[in-house]
Parts: structure tokens; C-alpha cells; sequence
């Protein structure tokens, strides 16, 4: 492994029970870059989130991330690597029984003994990263969802994590939102030397922020490349993918019998 | 339906239903082994207190006032008939003390305090609150369930206890206030009649084993629930029916072994 990567993924094999996902995936996350992970819903590309977060264990290969394979590490090993990561949920997962400050500041009261007047510093100035600082005193269940995002974004920078990991950020987002989310997730990797990964199928606001990116179609990797090449390729998939055509390699219709026999047409 | 398919179905039930046990058991040993932090930071386990415990004080109190006063006109229109009135006192103590107190302010917990763990759990689960927390590093169990699960079987002996409290009021105020039952018999009955070690601290007993089993039954169920909304209110329903059938099948058991022959 290069010093210059700080995740490695090698011949990663997963299967829910019988069920295939993932099939030999090769994967280089470089320090200090933005990689986006994208394909269809269903992909298996959520699954590869989970394994970099350790939540699974892969049947073959590995994920290594700064030297250390994760599916090896014991629940201390695990949770001190995690001390390191930050991840962002789909839909922000706030803890909706504690205000915005609570929850940014949540992490810092968990892991450090900070005393109470620095955390106070610190929260206000992640929020105000965000641009939410006058947020500090709502509740989760007050904030739109644009805002709930950036208030889990400022959660899962709190502790200045090497590693980031975005599930789906742009999910659901108004255009003005998305923009915001995507500037900040660059913006917020380079200020803090971060490595970012983001899982998503949004592939105009991926295409503007990241640095790296992986197509993944039934557990493989189809293509991978910047955002020029991807712009460029020829590929059928990436082409049907990047401009959003109807029937191409991912086909439009589900598998199923004989048009003209399912309606029972006599000839 | 052919004979192995009915095996078959049997079969499965059964390994499922030794599975989840299984599971829950490991379950509440992962609760025993990640409650230091309740201790230690006794403020998160005061905070479920608060929502478990005093939030469930006004269905206790109301609900323990009238069972008092139910018991005290039944007790009285039976006891007359064999002109001992005078031992209404002892009946409504004893009755709330041993069973009723313990029995049905565990019910009325399960589902007031209960169905709340269960849902709430299911929620964060279903919200992804639950992953974010492992992934932030920190134990789900030790920092949301284990708090629940102590503040349950703290609260439960205090509710019972003040469900007695207010069911002897309520037999008070229909038996003598009301109908006229002399009050210092009822008073003097009541204290000969009710022994500390004997009625009150088996009646504590029992309510503690309640507290732990209701209070384990609706976090499983939370934490077990599919991340769904049918998911949810589907544990929340089964917390309730199994918790009330689990207080009612330990009752007897204790109750066997607290009070038999007297």
C-alpha cells in the first residue's frame, strides 16, 4: 500500500447468505481526495459502505484503511478506528431527543474531556461552518431537511475525522440545498486534510465536487475514472448512467414471460 | 395440508421462537455487561427516570385510587355479611400490597412506559440513530438501552409502592370516609394484620422482577424491530401482550413460592 492511500479495498467478495453483492471489488482511496462510489439502487454500493465502516465482514479480500484491515480489528480495535471516521446518513439520522448543539457536541462529550466552555466554542464553530450557528438551540424535528443534513455534516466533522464517509448526501435535497451540501463536502475535506467517500447515483453534483470516481453494476466495477474521463467515456453503461437514458445496459423492463403470451393474445 | 409441510412449519416455529429466545437472552447480559455507564453517569439513567418513571405518576396515582376504592366497597358488602367490617383495613392493605400494587402498576407500566421504550428504540433504529452512534464509537447498548433498562427497574418498585399508597386511600375514603367503617379498627387491623418483611418486601420483590422484565421485553422488542413502521408498531403490540402475560405467569410463580400455605 502506497503512504499516499489511506483506504484500500482488495478482492472484496460479500454475499447476504446465497445472495451475491459484491464480486472482487479493487478500490484505492488516496489521502486527502474526494471519491465518489456510484451506481444504480440495488447495486451493492450501500454494502460497500458498510463494509468500509466495518459494519460488515467481507467473505474474501479486505478493506485496510491507514494499515490496519478493519474485519480483523476487535470491538475496541473497531471503535477506536471509528474515533477517526465520520459518517453521514442517508437522511442525517439526528438524535431527535436532543437539540442541534447536543448533537454536534455529542461525540466530543463521548470521546474527550473537553471542558463544557471549549466544547460550546467548538460546536458553534462547526455550525458555523455549516452556516447554522443560529440553529444551535433547535430541536431536529424544526429544521428542514436541507438543514438537518448540514447539522449531521457539522456532527460528522466534530472530532476532525481522516476519513468521511457520505451515504446518499444528496438524497431528497432542493436544488439550492444540494449545491450547498456538495460545496461543503469539498470544502470541508480540504480544510480539514480529510480523505472523502461518497456513496450516491447523483451524478451532475458528484461530477462537479469529486476527484475519483467508481460506477459499480451488480457488485462489479463497470468503469472508473476523474470526472472528465467519465464525462468523456463511452461506455455504454456510464453513458446510459450519466445522461439518465430510459433503456441501455440497465434495462428498462424487469425481467418477465412473453409480452404478447402475458395478455393472451390469439393470433 | 399434507403431514410434513405441518412438521415442517412446526419445526421452523420452534427454532425461531428458541433463536429469539437466545437472543434476548444475550440481550439482557449485554445489558448487565454495558451498564457501568449508567452508573457512572448517573444523569442519563435520571433523564429515563424522568420519562419512564414520573411521566407514568398520574395513571399510577389515579388508577391506584380507584382500585382502592373498588376494593373497599367490595371488601366491605363481602365482609359485612360476616360482620367483620372492622377487618376492611387488612383486606384492601393486604390485597394492594401483595398482588394487586405490584401486578397492575407493572401492567400499567408495560403499557404506558413500555410501549414508549419499545417504539422510541424502534424509531431510532429505524432513523438510523442506532448505526450513527456505532459508528461514531459509541455503544448503542451502554448509552441508550442500559439507561432505560436500570431507570424501569428503579421506577417499578416506587410505582407499585405508590399505587398501594393511594389504593389505601381509596379504600380509606369509601370504607370509612363513606360507608363509616370505624377508623381506628381500620387503622389498627390493617397494622397487626400487614408484616413488613412478609407482605411489603415480597410485594417490593415482585415488583422489582416485573421492572426487569417488562423493561427487558420493550427494549428488546425496540431493538429487535424491522426498520419499518409496520416494524415498529408491530414490537410495541408485541411488547405490550407479552410483557402483561409475562407479569401475570411470574406472578403466580412468585406468589407460590412467597405465600404458600398462609
Amino acid at each position: 500500500m502506497s503512504s499516499q492511500s489511506l483506504v484500500e479495498v482488495r478482492d472484496v467478495n460479500f454475499s447476504y447468505d446465497s445472495r451475491p453483492i459484491l464480486n472482487g471489488i479493487n478500490m484505492t482511496f488516496p489521502k486527502g481526495k474526494v471519491i465518489a462510489i456510484m451506481g444504480g439502487s440495488g447495486c451493492g454500493k450501500t454494502t460497500l459502505f458498510r463494509l468500509i465502516g466495518g459494519a460488515l465482514k467481507p467473505n474474501s479480500g479486505y478493506v485496510k484503511i491507514d494499515g490496519q484491515v478493519i474485519h480483523e480489528l476487535d470491538q475496541n480495535g473497531l471503535y477506536e478506528m471509528r474515533r477517526k471516521m465520520g459518517v453521514l446518513f442517508q437522511f442525517g439520522a439526528l438524535f431527535t431527543d436532543m437539540s442541534v448543539f447536543d448533537n454536534v457536541a455529542f461525540q466530543m462529550r463521548e470521546h474527550t474531556n473537553l471542558p463544557e466552555e471549549i466544547i460550546h466554542d467548538l460546536v458553534l464553530m462547526k455550525l458555523h461552518a455549516v452556516g447554522l450557528r443560529g440553529t444551535h438551540h433547535l430541536m431536529p424535528a424544526e429544521l428542514s431537511g436541507g438543514m438537518a443534513r448540514r447539522v449531521a455534516l457539522a456532527r460528522t466533522v466534530a472530532l476532525d475525522p481522516m476519513l468521511i464517509l457520505y451515504d446518499e448526501p444528496f438524497a431528497g435535497l432542493d436544488p439550492i440545498s444540494l449545491t450547498v451540501v456538495g460545496q461543503l463536502i469539498r470544502r470541508l475535506n480540504d480544510a480539514l486534510g480529510a480523505t472523502s467517500v461518497v456513496v450516491t447515483h447523483d451524478v451532475q453534483e458528484s461530477l462537479k465536487i469529486v476527484d475519483y470516481i467508481y460506477f459499480i453494476s451488480n457488485g462489479v466495477i463497470v468503469a472508473e475514472g476523474s470526472p472528465d474521463e467519465i464525462q468523456a467515456s463511452d461506455k455504454p453503461f456510464v453513458r446510459q448512467f450519466v445522461h439518465g437514458e430510459m433503456d441501455g445496459p440497465v434495462p428498462f423492463h424487469y425481467p418477465a414471460p412473453n409480452y404478447a403470451q402475458d395478455l393472451q393474445v390469439r393470433n | 395440508m399434507p403431514v410434513t409441510k405441518i412438521l415442517r412449519i412446526i419445526g421452523s416455529r420452534t427454532v425461531d421462537a428458541v433463536w429469539r429466545a437466545g437472543y434476548a437472552a444475550r440481550f439482557f447480559l449485554m445489558i448487565l455487561v454495558y451498564s457501568g455507564t449508567s452508573f457512572r453517569r448517573f444523569r442519563l439513567t435520571v433523564k429515563e427516570l424522568f420519562s419512564s418513571g414520573v411521566m407514568s405518576l398520574i395513571i399510577i396515582v389515579v388508577a391506584g385510587m380507584f382500585v382502592g376504592m373498588v376494593l373497599g366497597l367490595q371488601g366491605y358488602e363481602t365482609l359485612k355479611r360476616y360482620g367483620s367490617e372492622s377487618a376492611l383495613g387488612s383486606l384492601v392493605a393486604l390485597s394492594l400490597v401483595r398482588e394487586l400494587g405490584p401486578v397492575l402498576a407493572a401492567l400499567l407500566f408495560a403499557s404506558r412506559a413500555g410501549s414508549a421504550m419499545t417504539a422510541e428504540i424502534g424509531l431510532m433504529k429505524a432513523t438510523e440513530q442506532i448505526s450513527a452512534m456505532e459508528m461514531m464509537a459509541v455503544n448503542p447498548i451502554a448509552r441508550v438501552v442500559a439507561p432505560r433498562f436500570w431507570a424501569g427497574v428503579i421506577s417499578m418498585p416506587l410505582l407499585a409502592a405508590l399505587f398501594s399508597v393511594m389504593g389505601v386511600f381509596g379504600g380509606y375514603v369509601v370504607g370509612v370516609v363513606l360507608i363509616g367503617v370505624d377508623e381506628g379498627s381500620f387503622w389498627s387491623q390493617m397494622q397487626s394484620a400487614v408484616d413488613f418483611q412478609h407482605d411489603i418486601l415480597n410485594g417490593v420483590l415482585k415488583s422489582l422482577v416485573f421492572g426487569v422484565a417488562v423493561t427487558t421485553i420493550a427494549l428488546f422488542e425496540g431493538y429487535d424491530a424491522p426498520p419499518t413502521a409496520e416494524g415498529v408498531s408491530g414490537a410495541t403490540t408485541r411488547t405490550v401482550v407479552q410483557s402483561s402475560l409475562a407479569i401475570l405467569i411470574l406472578d403466580f410463580i412468585l406468589t407460590a413460592f412467597m405465600f404458600r400455605g398462609d
